[in-house]
């Protein structure tokens, strides 16, 4: 009897598989909830619109896990073909020299057409080599972005500040009007990666971590101190709420109107329409007139696929036809309009401005002007490795500035002490 | 001392076969890639690794960060140990002597069993949420200047007070069973014996219901040491300032979040280490005042 089963089983899986001769690649993503709707339709229209590959996605779960997932399947030779990969999380897999495949070279041997000035000036370097060779694929690429109540700033009677001294002008009149006047959700990229960009400051040594990874952090700066301070400030004046380090409490305080305006990303606009129940708007991230060369473009955050290595070159080919898919101009707007993260090209960008899409709705296009706005020397990008613990000592030692455990310049002696220990480490473990 | 020896078949030994085969598989086997990974530096793929002897040791021990950790971990093991058995023992006692919907009395007080830890930290820090949270509010209420976004205290109070609630159940459930074992004729002598209540609860009950306290301890340790992991993840995820990281959260947050292999696998061989010496010492000093 169980011979029989078996038997059929086998049977059965022979059919199914003449049946589905595509051959099949896999995508491990991090993209959940409404985002993850958005990944599955993608998926869905890449598998509609050819038959020789079959792309599985799959979600597993928030950034750190898909990482992590993608690492132990890599350590148990079983790992997918394609992996998205964070920000803080790139230098890890792009350092350990053979996981996986730079997707300029698969592209090419693949003869997909590529040029990296296709792409917008934001994205186009902040996953490739320091030779200018991308590595991966920018898949949904955020910036900061200042999120206002308009209602708030009516009764205060203020504008949108453009600037830090500006915001220090509005500040008490917001709090007269009954509101503190700014939280953010992301103290390490917000108010540190895309402080140090803004103003055009470089963030490490080595070209920002980009050439090798014998390097230093340059956070104990005056200039980031100098801000660091004014946040304080801000806070004991009741100007600034400080929620903890958890990206939802913040936001949450912007949603219930505690604060009148909020620092998240381009790639909130979307949940924020839904939730927001007054009229807001979005401006560019402030920055101080006079400190460093400011304003200069922000650096992008979000994610990028990875094409692991180790599988044949069907599957590869696959790969290289399903990201050559994905940039497509149309696929791209979709993604933009759906989410609210950028464009990654600049064919994109001209297919959502030529639709019209931002006379309907302005806000969306403030996040890729700020990321097109002029660069500078240090605005392209950052390589650290252990970033995502470096990220862990700057939550914790902005608590202690927060709480007043610890004063601002003690905080940053310890961030870069312990940061130059996290590089020095990774140093070690990965330069041979 | 002569004793005596049986003649005896394999038998025994299968039946332990495959106890010892789980422990072995995922336990000993794993407990022994820790301590050799905590020897190496290793990229996060497993493409090139180097030994360093004590190295990932040295850069544990000397972080001010896993000092601080060690130090909360173990503060924090010993209040939730000792107040979830302490407040589960009166509940336990109480709900003993409850006669009328004495069934649904102690159901009540045993389903918080039924809670895994991550949705009972995200039950607690919901109620501690600044904007919406009751106990947050109440606590504001009183006057009391309770914060625990900021301050390291009260952050701490939040995941003991956590922790505490979800152990008391299983606690309950331990110590009823403890008490229906005491039998009902020492009790019924000793009341004729001494009227005062709660001297016979301190020289008959308790002593009769410390083997399931001592058994209590351990899983209670054990408990506030590795499965807590899952309450502040949810909650706290170790702030203000890494004062509410366990060793476990630590050894999770740089090895699985930072894919530091070398240096979380030193961490939980420490970890190990101290355990061990935690239960070595149970069992030699605590366990001898326990009378079975």
């Amino acid at each position: 009897m169980f011979r029989k089963t078996l038997m059929a089983a086998a049977a059965v899986f022979a059919i199914g598989n003449t049946a589905q001769a595509a051959t099949e690649i896999t995508w491990w993503h991090a993209m959940d909830g409404a985002l993850g709707d958005v990944v599955n339709q993608i998926t869905e229209d890449f598998n509609a619109s050819q038959d020789e590959y079959k792309l599985v996605s799959i979600n597993k779960g928030g950034y750190e896990d898909t990482m992590t997932a993608g690492i132990a399947a890599f350590r148990a030779n079983n790992q997918p073909n394609i992996i998205q990969i964070f920000d803080a999380g790139a230098a890890t897999i792009i350092n350990a020299k053979g996981a996986v495949k730079p997707v300029q070279d698969l592209l090419e041997e693949n003869d997909v057409a590529f040029n990296i000035n296709d792409y917008i000036p934001g994205v186009r370097y902040f996953y490739a080599d320091s030779d200018g060779k991308m590595i991966g694929m920018p898949f949904n690429s955020s910036t900061p972005l200042l999120y206002y109540n308009k209602e708030a700033l009516a009764k205060a009677g203020v504008d949108v500040p453009k600037t830090w001294q500006e915001f220090e002008a509005a500040a008490p009149k917001l709090k007269e009007a009954g509101y503190a006047a700014l939280a953010q959700s992301h103290s390490p990229w917000i108010f540190f990666e895309n402080f140090m960009s803004r103003h055009n400051l470089q963030m490490a040594t080595g070209n920002n971590g980009y050439d090798n990874t014998d390097v230093e952090i340059l956070y104990n700066n005056d200039a980031l101190k100098d801000h660091w301070q004014h946040v304080k400030d801000w806070k004991d004046a009741g100007y600034y709420g400080y929620y903890g380090r958890a990206w939802g409490a913040n936001q949450d305080a912007f949603v219930q109107q505690q604060v009148a305006m909020w620092i998240g990303s381009s790639g909130s606009f979307g949940g924020l329409r839904k939730s927001a129940q007054f009229d807001f708007g979005t401006s560019t991230l402030p920055y101080w007139e006079n400190v460093g060369d400011a304003p200069k473009s922000t650096f992008i955050g979000g994610a990028a696929l990875f094409a692991f290595s180790g599988h044949d070159a069907e599957q590869d080919a696959g790969v290289a036809e399903f990201f050559k898919f994905l940039t497509k101009p149309e696929t791209q707007y979709y993604w933009h309009k759906e989410t609210g993260y950028v464009p990654i090209t600049n064919a994109a960008y001209d297919l959502a401005k030529s639709d019209g899409y931002y006379n309907e709705s302005p806000d969306a296009e403030v996040g890729i002007i700020q990321l097109s706005e002029e660069g500078g020397e240090w605005t392209k990008g950052y390589r650290l490795g252990f970033y995502v613990q470096i990220r862990e000592v700057i939550y914790r030692e902005v608590d202690k500035i927060m709480n007043g455990e610890e004063t601002v310049d003690a905080a940053f002696a310890t961030i870069e002490e312990e940061a130059n220990g996290l590089l020095d480490r990774f140093n070690d473990t990965y330069s041979n | 001392m002569k004793r005596v020896q049986f003649e005896h078949s394999a038998v025994p030994y299968l039946f332990i076969a495959p106890q010892i085969l789980i422990i072995s598989i995922f336990f000993l086997w794993p407990a022994v890639q820790a301590l050799y990974q905590s020897f190496l530096l290793e990229d996060a793929f497993g493409l090139s690794s180097q030994f360093v002897w004590f190295r990932n040791f040295e850069d544990v021990l000397s972080s001010s960060s896993w000092t601080r950790s060690a130090i909360f971990t173990v503060v924090f093991s010993v209040l939730v140990s000792v107040l979830s058995i302490a407040i589960s023992l009166f509940l336990a006692v109480r709900a003993d002597e409850v006669i009328r919907g004495a069934k649904t009395y102690k159901t009540l007080l045993m389903w918080g069993y039924a809670i895994a830890p991550p949705v009972a930290g995200l039950l607690g820090i919901m109620m501690f949420n600044p904007l919406m949270g009751d106990l947050y509010m109440v606590f504001n209420s009183f006057g009391f200047e309770f914060n625990h976004i900021e301050n390291p205290n009260d952050a701490a109070f939040v995941v003991i007070l956590i922790a505490v609630w979800k152990q008391v159940s299983v606690n309950v459930i331990f110590f009823l069973s403890g008490l229906q074992g005491i039998p009902k004729s020492i009790q019924e002598a000793a009341t004729l014996d001494c009227k005062s209540p709660e001297r016979r609860f301190w020289t008959i009950t308790f002593p009769l219901l410390a083997p399931t306290t001592f058994f209590l301890l351990v899983i209670n340790l054990t408990y506030a040491f590795f499965e807590t992991f899952g309450i502040i993840d949810v909650s706290t995820k170790g702030a203000p300032g890494g004062s509410t990281a366990t060793l476990v959260y630590k050894v999770y947050v740089d090895g699985f979040l930072g894919a530091d292999m070398g240096g979380s696998a030193a961490q939980s061989v420490l970890l190990m280490i101290m355990v061990s010496v935690l239960t070595v010492f149970q069992f030699r000093f605590i366990e001898r005042k326990v009378h079975y």
